[in-house]
């Protein structure tokens, strides 16, 4: 029993869960660096529908990711109302579009459910597990696999 | 990092500045220019070099310097003359200096044999009797020859700044070149007489580094006259009043002893003559002292500056302990730095001796009676700061950490487009543009472009550093595969920002590599050819089109096409029945897996062939191409981005996006008309300008932006030229304006995209793209599967 109590106290972690229509996510809050309104962005020639574009974020270019769309939602036309988390993944920052943020969760790693095998093939990969939270269900994302495989490789 | 290793850094970076200069002036002399002033240059370079190494005790350096800088003082001294033979050997001999600095630098070796070669070519150019008594000077004692060069230099180091130092080097060398007029076993003991003036120590040398140097070259006695010195009240702080007289026995010759007096000569009475045991016996002082607690005692005197007890037991009882009580006399003279330094270039220095004079004084107040040693530590610091400190007091520049600099020109780069936004929003709020406003954020406007072009220019450097490094290369290649190389360079001033110089060596060595061991021929095959025997490579540098352009260039046989395309037949890299341009098979040469040498050789067959070549330059945004005329050379272009941050574009607009197309790409922009566009095979649309039919691409197209394109005849044709020179017409909606932009990576959160090279921020704050007009020429005309282009005319 000790051991699963200092098990659970290493591996606590603070999560930052955000919605996505009517789902509900959640990335590390360790990975976000800023939550900000959603600009227009310039749309980039040659790159997948889920690429939003890129936005000046003081003088850096952002490459924003509608995580929706990623994910395999549906989503709608990006409004003032939206956000965008900037958040690092390796040595890139990127701006994922999400709908609104909900919550700050604190939890322990050994709540975490591995993803169900129901789950389809684009959901498997972008989501590392599923907790329950207040009778919601919550997943957790890997931010390193948002960015296309093909396109780390190129970097 | 401790102080001293970061004076000894210093002291290579200034090498290799110095070994630079050397190389220029060596290749001045190599093409006949037997000037003097060029010929002292090289000297004083070598000079420094030795000079430096001394602070530092790098012994093998050191040697190596000397008889390199004696072979250059004979010439200066005209018993040498510049003559072919000689200048390559002197060459040769830098470039060995050069291997030296760099072992003394990674602490590495050098090649032992190589030295020794070396030092017996550059023996061989000397005359009998000079190169006897360099032998002995080699052969002999060398610790002696080094210690010698262990400090005399420091001297010089504070001396250097004024001008005539090199004449202070001439006449001492020119002595020390002098044969001996006895031999040095002969003369078993030598009386010297220093006596010196103000003007010495006016120059921040020091009489106790003198001595203690003569000490190294044998055994000493030194005794000290300090007859002349006054009582208190009339003593003056700047004058000297000190008089050593020295007796050293040893076999010296009067060169080497005179050569420790290099730096001083001309700022002291100096005799040294030659005397026999008894003389010297008899003459020999009772106050003489070892020659340590003198050198300690005078280094003492050196540092305290007003150590009254000291100075008033010296008024008081003159004769009864001279050596110690001698100390406040010279005192005055390297303690009264407040007022000296005015005359002293190197002020630096001087508030280093302040310090460890004060240091010594410190000391000296603690142990009163006993003169102190002074601290060999503060002593060494003292010493390499002043080899450090001429090149900084001589040249008014600074180094700096890159990284600052970068820091820098980030936050300029964001300024100069915060200062674009916020002249936008105020143009937007409708303020009047005489308002007062309008006009401050006019001369703000004025302000930043001036800090953003200045803070640019101290990034950009010219390719000279890169470039200078090559003519070595060239020699060593030309000897190792025996041929005849000349190598011309041009555009060494065309300035590149640091970071691409740094990585442009490689590739350039290389390229020179393959164009010496398989472009030129055998000076034999050159003469059958009806050419000259020897072979020319030209190396040169040129901004085009917002890149910058690196050619080599040789005029060897060409590419051997027939063969080229033998070998990658035979390899497999293209099919037997392919139907190649000339110059198609000439870029056979940068598939993987080709070599056409067919002995791997030593020089550029170190298996990297040319394909990686290509791909290192590729990684870098760079591309490489290759033309080449049988029997008359062949050419090497690669170019690269200047990753500087700043672009001249065109802003345009496409599709309703806005775009900048970089304004070195562009010739010249028209409105076409609809009758000047004309389809080729239904798809690919030409336009007429002036009798010339050139692609039209539209922009909106080519990036995807949307499917179907623009009616010619309502949009706005730029003319464009590539890389490659192939020009094009980029079909855009409107020509918005021109202004400079700066240049944000899209590769550093995202990913190369093809047809875009880069982005940047425009006034109103949003990103807009930067074209790559060569990706958006060659895709057109390779025809890329995923780009259709339909003219609709």
């Amino acid at each position: 029993m000790t051991d699963t109590v200092t098990q659970g106290v290493a591996q606590r972690r603070e999560l930052i869960a955000f919605r996505i229509g009517d789902q509900e996510f959640c990335v590390d809050i360790m990975s976000v660096r800023e939550i900000r309104g959603w600009a227009p962005a310039t749309p980039l020639p040659r790159t997948p529908s889920f690429v939003k574009g890129v936005i000046n974020l003081r003088g850096a270019v952002l490459p924003i990711i509608d995580l929706g769309a990623r994910l395999g939602l549906n989503t709608s036309e990006p409004t003032a109302r939206h956000v965008i988390m900037v958040v690092h993944i390796g040595e890139r920052t990127i701006g994922l579009l999400v709908d609104a943020v909900s919550d700050i969760i604190n939890m322990s790693d050994d709540l975490v459910q591995p993803t169900p095998d129901v789950a389809s093939d684009q959901v498997k990969t972008f989501v590392k597990g599923l907790f329950a939270l207040d009778g919601r269900m919550v997943s957790l994302i890997a931010l390193d696999r948002v960015l296309p495989e093909t396109e780390a490789e190129a970097a | 990092m401790d102080p001293f290793e970061s004076i000894k850094a210093t002291f290579f970076q200034e090498c290799e500045e110095l070994l630079t200069d050397m190389e220029s002036g060596l290749l001045a002399m190599e093409q006949g220019d037997d000037d003097s002033e060029t010929i002292n240059a090289v000297f004083r370079a070598v000079h420094s070099v030795k000079g430096g190494a001394g602070a530092f005790g790098l012994e093998e350096l050191i040697r190596f310097a000397h008889v390199f800088e004696t072979v250059l003082d004979e010439m200066r001294s005209g018993k040498l003359h510049l003559t072919d033979e000689v200048a390559k050997v002197l060459l040769r001999a830098s470039d060995v200096l050069a291997d030296h600095v760099a072992a003394a630098r990674s602490g590495g070796q050098v090649d032992e044999g190589r030295t020794v070669g070396m030092i017996a070519d550059l023996q061989g150019l000397i005359d009998q009797d000079r190169a006897a008594e360099l032998g002995l000077n080699e052969d002999g004692d060398s610790g002696a020859v080094e210690e010698d060069f262990g400090f005399v230099p420091v001297v010089l180091s504070l001396d250097e700044p004024a001008a005539d130092a090199p004449e202070v080097d001439v006449a001492a060398l020119m002595a020390a070149a002098a044969p001996p007029p006895e031999a040095p076993a002969a003369a078993p003991a030598w009386r010297v007489t220093f006596r010196p003036k103000a003007e010495m120590y006016a120059k921040a040398n020091e009489a106790a580094l003198v001595l203690r140097e003569l000490a190294r070259l044998g055994d000493v006695e030194v005794a000290l006259d300090a007859g002349a010195v006054p009582p208190l009240d009339q003593l003056s702080a700047e004058q000297a009043y000190l008089t050593w007289t020295v007796r050293l026995s040893g076999d010296k010759s009067e060169a080497e002893v005179r050569e420790v007096f290099e730096f001083v000569e001309d700022d002291c009475d100096l005799e040294v003559t030659r005397e026999g045991e008894a003389a010297t016996e008899a003459s020999e002082p009772d106050i003489a002292a070892d020659d340590d607690a003198s050198a300690s005692a005078v280094e003492a005197a050196a540092g305290a500056p007003l150590d009254l007890d000291a100075l008033l037991a010296r008024v008081a009882a003159p004769t009864e302990e001279p050596a110690p009580a001698a100390a406040p006399a010279p005192a005055p003279v390297a303690a009264a730095p407040p007022a000296a330094p005015a005359q002293d270039p190197a002020s630096l220095d001087v508030a280093g001796l302040i310090a460890l004079a004060e240091k010594a004084s410190q000391d000296h107040a603690q142990t009163q009676a006993a003169p102190p040693k002074a601290d060999p530590k503060a002593d060494q610091k003292a010493e390499a700061r002043a080899a450090a400190g001429p090149a900084t007091a001589a040249t008014p520049t600074i180094r700096v950490d890159l990284d600052r600099v970068d820091r820098l020109i980030n936050a300029v780069g964001e300024l100069v487009i915060q200062q674009a936004m916020l002249s936008q929003r105020v143009f937007e709020s409708g303020l009047a543009r005489s308002s007062d406003v309008a006009l401050g954020l006019e001369d703000l406007e004025l302000l930043t472009r001036e800090i953003q072009d200045s803070v640019m220019a101290i990034r950009a450097q010219p390719v000279k550093s890169v470039f200078q490094r090559m003519p070595r290369l060239v020699r060593e290649v030309a000897d190792m595969v025996g041929k005849k190389v000349r190598l011309v360079m041009d555009g060494e001033n065309t300035e590149v920002d640091k970071t691409v110089i740094e990585r442009l060596s490689d590739p350039i060595t290389h390229m020179l590599r393959n164009a010496i061991d398989h472009g030129l021929e055998t000076p034999e095959e050159r003469e059958a050819g009806g050419k000259g025997a020897e072979g020319t490579v030209r190396l040169a540098a040129l901004h085009r089109g917002g890149r910058i352009v690196i050619e080599v260039q040789d005029d060897g046989r060409g590419i051997n096409r027939p063969r080229v395309r033998g070998i990658a037949m035979a390899k497999g890299l293209i099919a037997e029945d392919a139907v190649l341009s000339d110059d198609e098979i000439d870029n056979l040469i940068f598939l993987p897996g080709f070599s056409t040498a067919d002995v791997v050789s030593d020089i550029s067959g170190r298996g990297v062939g040319m394909d990686v070549v290509k791909r290192s330059i590729q990684a870098l945004g760079g591309r490489i191409s290759i033309t080449s005329e049988p029997g008359k050379g062949s050419k090497f272009s690669m170019s690269l981005p200047l990753t500087l941050a700043v672009l001249d574009g065109m802003v345009v607009s496409a599709a309703d996006q806005t775009l900048v197309a970089p304004l070195s790409n562009i010739v010249e922009s028209l409105t076409p008309r609809a009758e000047d566009v004309h389809l080729i095979g239904g798809r690919d649309a030409v336009i007429c300008i002036r009798d010339t039919f050139v692609p039209l691409i539209d922009v909106g197209v080519a990036l995807g932006f949307r499917d179907t394109p623009l009616p010619p005849a309502s949009g706005v044709a730029v003319l464009v030229e590539s890389e490659g020179g192939g020009k094009a017409a980029l079909l855009v909606e409107a020509i918005q304006g021109q202004r400079q932009v700066v240049i944000k990576s899209l590769e550093a959160n995202y990913q190369h995209i093809h047809g875009v090279a880069a982005a940047t921020i425009l006034g109103d704050g949003r990103v807009a793209l930067i074209l790559d007009v060569d990706a958006l020429v060659t895709t057109s005309r390779r025809k890329a599967p995923r780009i259709e282009k339909r003219m609709a005319v």
